[in-house]
């Protein structure tokens, strides 16, 4: 079996399942936030099941429309936070000591090896970096899961990827996983588990991982999964809220395919409008001047990104024509890169530096787009009118190119400063 | 069950960005949502749509967000089914959990033009193309999921699994 049925198997109380079966699953973690959580509590309170199925193990962070951008994400808010009250709930992050939930889960230890996540965010697939299934779904699912604790899931087939070859200076996880993409399309892994592997993936650190398997979703995939090692244990060890178990896929575990890429010399990869698949290298991006660069959301706002964003800008200003908003991804992330005299750098280099929230990523607040605009940004969709009006652009790329086209004005590489 | 209206046919990646854009997001009222469907994409849409009609589009409808919010907008524009070569995961589930049928048929959709009278009937497996008389297999939808459906979604299926058996789905 694969890490992934493997892990399926045991929650569903069997010795073996294969791809296709339908299977109900036990949950051990239920996760939701301010925009998806409210209508799940309807859809709880109409099931007739008064008290959710562990306190311990439903999780609800408010990171979406937060701080409050209006009276109306107000509301939505409240809805959470009361329920989060009358529950009991023990893992409600208030705003002040929140993150961004995908960020904020595993730096928490909440989601562990191992284990099968729900989360009401299509982006819950970025725990499976720590081989766990996680995968993301509505709020009537969220809300089924809040009140039994299980969930039935189709099993699914498995495709592998596997990366040889060792990575170019300022090549990181969003651009391996943006070349992937690229490669196999948005429905390229469509109702399948994406299992990561190869030598580059094990040198990969933590926040790359994260970066890899959050956008799993983006090639359609049910969930993205890397096979725990030492890098793993290491991030986990001292966070892990319980004890835990790591599985590994058997050799002649059952594939649907493999993909094998070389990745060696590959550039910084960038995604054009309107689509994570339309993907370049940057050499061959050409002339595209930017109105804003954003750096952050639950893809790019680890600390290494921010890192990465502070060596390049260190001594440097902010083009004049360009908006740039960094927004470290949990309070925890904040506090270290104040410490490190990373937030200083990039304000004096000109940055807007903000709370943790996922706003600019949705077009949600903190930095919408006008009719024409342009951005670059770290985050994960460039769909047609993802972060404002509808006759605005979205381009992707890893914190390097980001912060780099923050100080040039147009989109470039590290390598043109 | 049998759904019958007129065919609006869209293009593939149909995401839901397009659907419902998250700038409408903080409030889950069906009606308000339903307002602001496809705006993104076409901003007639929901001033074209009559109840009853039925969604057509290519590969990989629905892709992006897990926002239940997208299947609740189509479904409050009026849309009775959608039909698709193929849909993303999450939207799939959020669909049948609301009771809004999906089907994949990449055949009836190369069959299909916007302004054509569609009949589709879940229990025969069936789709028809009454403007130019060609008829599509779909495969029925399993046991389960078609309780799902016919109980009006998943909360409903879950509510009446719990009174017969006392416990679990």
């Amino acid at each position: 079996m694969t890490i992934t049925e493997k892990i399926l198997a045991v929650h569903a109380g069997k010795r073996e399942v294969s791809s296709g079966e339908l299977i109900n699953v036990k949950l051990d973690v239920v996760l939701g936030n301010d925009v998806t959580t409210p209508l799940a509590i309807e859809g709880f309170k109409k099931i007739g099941i008064s008290k959710v199925f562990d306190p311990n193990r439903v999780v609800l962070v408010p990171d979406h429309h937060t701080p409050n951008r209006d009276i109306k994400a107000a509301e939505q808010c409240k809805i959470l936070r009361n329920f989060a009250h009358e529950q009991g709930l023990t893992h409600y992050y208030e705003v002040g000591r929140m993150g961004i939930e995908h960020a904020l889960l595993p730096e928490e230890g909440l989601v562990l090896p191992g284990e099968v996540i729900i989360g009401a965010d299509s982006h819950t697939c970025t725990y499976g970096a720590l081989g766990a299934f996680a995968t993301g779904v509505g709020s009537t699912d969220m809300a089924v899961g809040m009140a039994l604790g299980e969930l039935w899931f189709k099993v699914p087939p498995t495709i592998k990827f596997v990366y040889y070859g060792k990575l170019n200076d300022w090549v990181t996880g969003k651009d391996l996983i943006l070349y992937t993409i690229g490669r196999i399309g948005v429905d390229g892994a469509l109702y399948r588990a994406m299992e990561f592997c190869g030598e580059v993936i094990g040198n990969l650190s933590m926040d790359s991982r994260f970066t890899v398997a959050n956008m799993a979703i983006e090639a359609g995939a049910k969930s993205g999964i890397i096979e725990p090692d030492q890098i793993t244990l290491d991030y986990v060890n001292p966070r892990a809220w319980h004890p835990f178990t790591v599985y590994k896929s058997d050799e002649d575990a059952n594939y649907e395919r493999v993909f094998e890429f070389d990745v060696s010399g590959i550039e910084p990869q960038v995604a054009f409008p309107h689509l994570p698949s339309n993907v370049k290298p940057i050499s061959e991006v050409g002339d595209v001047s930017i109105d804003q660069v954003v750096i952050g959301s639950c893809t790019n706002g680890r600390l290494e990104d921010l890192r990465i964003a502070a060596r390049i800008l260190r001594g440097r200003d902010v083009h004049a024509k360009v908006r740039l908003i960094i927004i470290p991804a949990t309070q925890g992330i904040y506090a270290q890169a104040l410490r490190d005299g990373l937030i200083e750098t990039f304000i004096t280099a000109g940055a807007a530096v903000s709370t943790p929230t996922c706003g600019p990523c949705l077009g949600g607040h903190m930095g919408v787009l006008a009719e024409g605009e342009r951005a670059l940004a770290t985050t994960n969709r460039n769909f047609v009118g993802r972060m404002g009006h509808p006759k605005s652009e979205v381009y992707l790329c890893g914190p390097a190119v980001a912060a780099a086209s923050a100080v040039l004005g147009k989109i470039a590489s590290p390598g043109d400063l | 069950m049998v759904y019958e209206g007129i065919a609006h046919k869209y293009g593939r990646d149909i995401n839901t960005d397009v659907i419902i854009p998250a700038r409408h997001l903080t409030t889950f009222d069906p009606q308000e949502l339903g307002k602001h469907c496809m705006e993104n994409l076409d901003p007639s849409f929901v001033s074209k749509i009559k109840k009853g009609d039925i969604l057509v589009a290519e590969e990989n409808f629905g892709c992006g967000s897990s926002r239940e919010h997208a299947p609740l907008a189509i479904k409050a524009a009026g849309i009775s089914c959608i039909i698709a070569k193929s849909f993303a995961r999450i939207f799939f589930r959020n669909a049948i959990n609301i009771g809004l049928p999906v089907l994949e048929c990449p055949e009836a959709v190369d069959g299909i033009n916007t302004g054509e009278q569609i009949k589709v009937d879940t229990m025969r497996g069936q789709i028809i193309n009454l403007s130019t008389g060609k008829i599509f297999e779909v495969k029925p939808f399993p046991d389960f999921i078609q309780g799902i459906i016919e109980r009006g979604g998943l909360i409903n299926y879950v509510k009446e699994r719990l009174k017969v058996k006392g416990s679990r789905l």
